[in-house]
């Protein structure tokens, strides 16, 4: 077994024995896009206007919201250094922890998409696009927020620091992915946004677990 | 065995602090002295013995004082990714300091770019703030510089929190074309520059002359803040240095 | 021919010289226990020798390759067991077990796992949650991690013998004597009592260079 499935299966394990703690980003995901009517209005053709950009929006909060610990407990006890020192790359560990925070967090959030989406009143045609941007681009989320979750390892305020540090590199994929959804509902063809966000989350998953290894390993000097 | 050896490597990992201190005291008065002499004649021509435009009336001399803020800033985050580069390459003692003492003066050129070019948008656009493409990839780059200076106060260990800081300048530095891009592409409403077609002269060089005064003015001001910063930063790290060896020599 | 060559170490924290111009070199079988106070560098030098923690001076060869250009070699062949115990306490004993061994390219079969665990007496505790293990029983699975990873050959250990009581550290001791008659290095740092027999001693603390002295006034410029 590589070091690569052994973390997966280890952090996909942990999540699990921790049962219900993953499932809160979820709800966050859910319960903050519940707000924007009534902060807002209910009024449909509003809410049909705003939904594809605030269930992004609200992905990109949630991700973060689970994204600060992803290193934190390893590097507190101790798993981190045995992580750096094993024979295999640091960076496929990172990969594999990129991964299943992923399936934990990121797959949930396009499962429970649908729902936002009836919920904010969005127009059929944007759907698809939704769905699809969601899953091609929520990835890159996991991944490029890593590399801000391995900076902060060991800082103070780590959760509102990782939030200042994270958002700014979010936005081409928020533009990307929110703009899938508008593009399709105004009428035209969201495949190009699509292509641009699958570009993001590939490059991301080619280069953020390089860096955040390298982040983590200074973290441990 | 337990003797150090002062002939090896140690001497080599010596960084010239010192020579750094000599050398920049020697500059600091000049550059002072440019700077003066280029504010001088920059805001004398820009604010007074330039023409107006045909369109924009006066307002258009805000443009001496914001133009050269937002080169500048774009000039801080280059030097913050260099000193970056070059503190975690190297580990050359300097470029951290370089860094942490860049990353305050580049937020405030950033803010200053923001500042009056809401300023001028007013008369201009009859609106504070556009959300178009130049200022909302600006205002990021301000939040970058923040989040810079956030890390380097997060942490107890200051080696530490320069290492962190210093990759995510250069992070930061891979993702911002792409942010550029991203937001570019989002919104392409800003009236076309202008000034990086200036070869072409399609500004007045009576405009121009002001303008390319004002950027070696502000160049310089940088650089005096930068020195400045730096020799602050030094002498304080060294207090610090000198704090730690007495404590060391004196634990039992 | 030494299969551990060290030369020349420095190491750097927190603005301070901790020790310099450390040499010494192992070979098959060989122990050595880094000996010094308090703070004087014992946990970092360690942590050099790992590679945690790049050395300021000086350089570290695994069968005459410098570790820090050739680190696969050296990786697959060295277990570090430092203060942080490095358990994930929401898992039972042997998955924490079972994770290091797959990262470490070890077997990963029950009977494996389950005789590394009966080598420091934890083997009836396999089951349990991480989380309900004492100080002892923590440090004693945190062992357990590079006998059941073997082989290896060479075992830096911080501190092994913390929390443990007298049963404890000989089953330790016995499990490093059998590593060592395989021809394994251990190198551990310990306040605490431990005997490897022949072992060689690292003086840390003798290896501080006094500031002013060593370096005059360019001290203060290294120190930066």
């Amino acid at each position: 077994m590589t070091a690569f499935m052994a973390t997966l299966s280890r952090d996909l394990l942990i999540a699990r024995r921790e049962g219900g703690e993953s499932l809160l980003a979820v709800i966050f995901f859910v319960l903050g896009a519940m707000l924007f009517p009534l902060g807002v209005g209910p009024e449909g053709k509003l809410l049909a206007l705003m939904a594809a950009g605030v269930i992004w929006v609200m992905a990109l909060l949630a991700t973060l919201l689970a994204l600060d610990r992803l290193f934190q407990a390893d590097w507190r006890d101790g798993t981190l250094e045995l992580m750096a020192l094993a024979p295999d790359s640091l960076t496929l560990v990172v990969a594999a922890k990129c991964l299943a925070h992923w399936l934990v967090t990121g797959l949930p959030m396009v499962i429970a998409a649908p729902v936002m989406a009836l919920l904010l009143n969005l127009p059929p045609e944007g759907w698809p696009p939704l769905l699809a941007a969601l899953l091609i681009g929520s990835p890159a989320l996991s991944f490029i927020g890593a590399i801000c979750a391995a900076l902060i390892v060991g800082a103070r305020r780590g959760g509102v620091l990782m939030t200042l540090l994270a958002l700014p590199l979010y936005i081409p994929t928020l533009i990307f992915g929110a703009g899938a959804v508008q593009a399709a509902i105004g009428g035209f063809d969201p495949s190009a946004h699509l292509a641009a966000l699958g570009a993001i989350t590939l490059a991301a998953i080619a280069l953020c677990p390089w860096a955040a290894a390298a982040a983590l390993r200074q973290a441990m000097e | 065995m337990a003797s150090p050896n002062p002939s090896g490597g140690f001497w080599h990992r010596l960084a010239n602090p010192a020579r750094f201190q000599r050398l920049s005291a020697w500059l600091m008065p000049w550059l002072v002295l440019i700077t003066l002499g280029c504010f001088g004649a920059g805001l004398y021509y820009g604010l007074y013995a330039s023409p107006i435009d045909y369109q924009q009336k006066d307002t258009v001399r805000i443009m001496y004082v914001h133009v050269p803020a937002a080169w500048l800033a774009m000039m801080s985050y280059s030097t913050l990714a260099i000193s970056g580069f070059v503190a975690l390459v190297w580990r050359h003692p300097l470029a951290d300091v370089a860094g942490a003492a860049t990353a305050p003066i580049g937020a405030v050129f950033t803010f200053l770019a923001l500042f009056t070019g809401a300023i001028w948008g007013q008369p201009t656009w009859g609106t504070w703030w556009v959300w178009d493409a130049r200022l909302t990839s600006v205002l990021i780059l301000f939040f970058m510089f923040l989040g810079y200076i956030a890390i380097r106060n997060a942490f107890d260990d200051q080696a530490r929190a320069g290492r962190a800081a210093s990759l995510l300048a250069i992070v930061g530095v891979v993702i911002l074309p792409i942010i550029k891009f991203s937001v570019d592409w989002w919104n392409t409403l800003h009236q076309p520059a202008s000034v990086s077609k200036l070869s072409g002269s399609s500004m007045d060089p009576a405009m121009l002359r002001p303008l390319l005064i004002m950027a070696v003015a502000y160049m310089a001001l940088f650089g005096v803040l930068l020195l400045l910063r730096m020799r602050l930063e030094l002498t304080r790290r060294r207090v610090e240095a000198l704090q730690m060896a007495r404590a060391g020599a004196a634990t039992p | 021919m030494p299969i551990l060559d060290v030369q020349d170490l420095a190491c750097r924290r927190g603005g301070r010289i901790l020790f310099a111009g450390l040499d010494f070199s192992l070979s098959e079988g060989d122990a050595a226990l880094a000996l010094g106070r308090n703070g004087a560098g014992k946990s970092s030098l360690l942590r050099v020798l790992a590679g945690l923690i790049p050395p300021f001076t000086g350089s570290i060869r695994w069968n005459g390759e410098d570790v820090r250009r050739e680190p696969y070699e050296f990786r697959s062949a060295m277990r570090y067991v430092g203060h942080a115990d490095g358990l994930q306490t929401n898992l039972t004993v042997i998955q924490n077990l079972h994770y290091w061994a797959a990262l470490y390219r070890a077997s990963t079969s029950r009977d494996a796992l389950e005789q590394a665990l009966a080598a420091v007496g934890l083997d009836e505790l396999a089951d349990l949650p991480a989380r309900m293990l004492s100080a002892g029983q923590r440090r004693r699975l945190a062992l357990a991690r590079p006998i059941a990873t073997q082989p290896g050959g060479l075992w830096l250990l911080d501190e092994p013998t913390v929390a443990l009581d007298r049963p404890s550290i000989v089953k330790i001791e016995a499990a490093i004597t059998a590593f060592r008659a395989g021809g394994g290095i251990v190198i551990a740092s310990t306040n605490a009592p431990l005997t490897l027999p022949n072992a060689q001693e690292i003086d840390v603390a003798a290896a501080i260079p006094s500031p002013e002295d060593a370096f005059g006034d360019a001290f203060e410029d290294a120190l930066l």
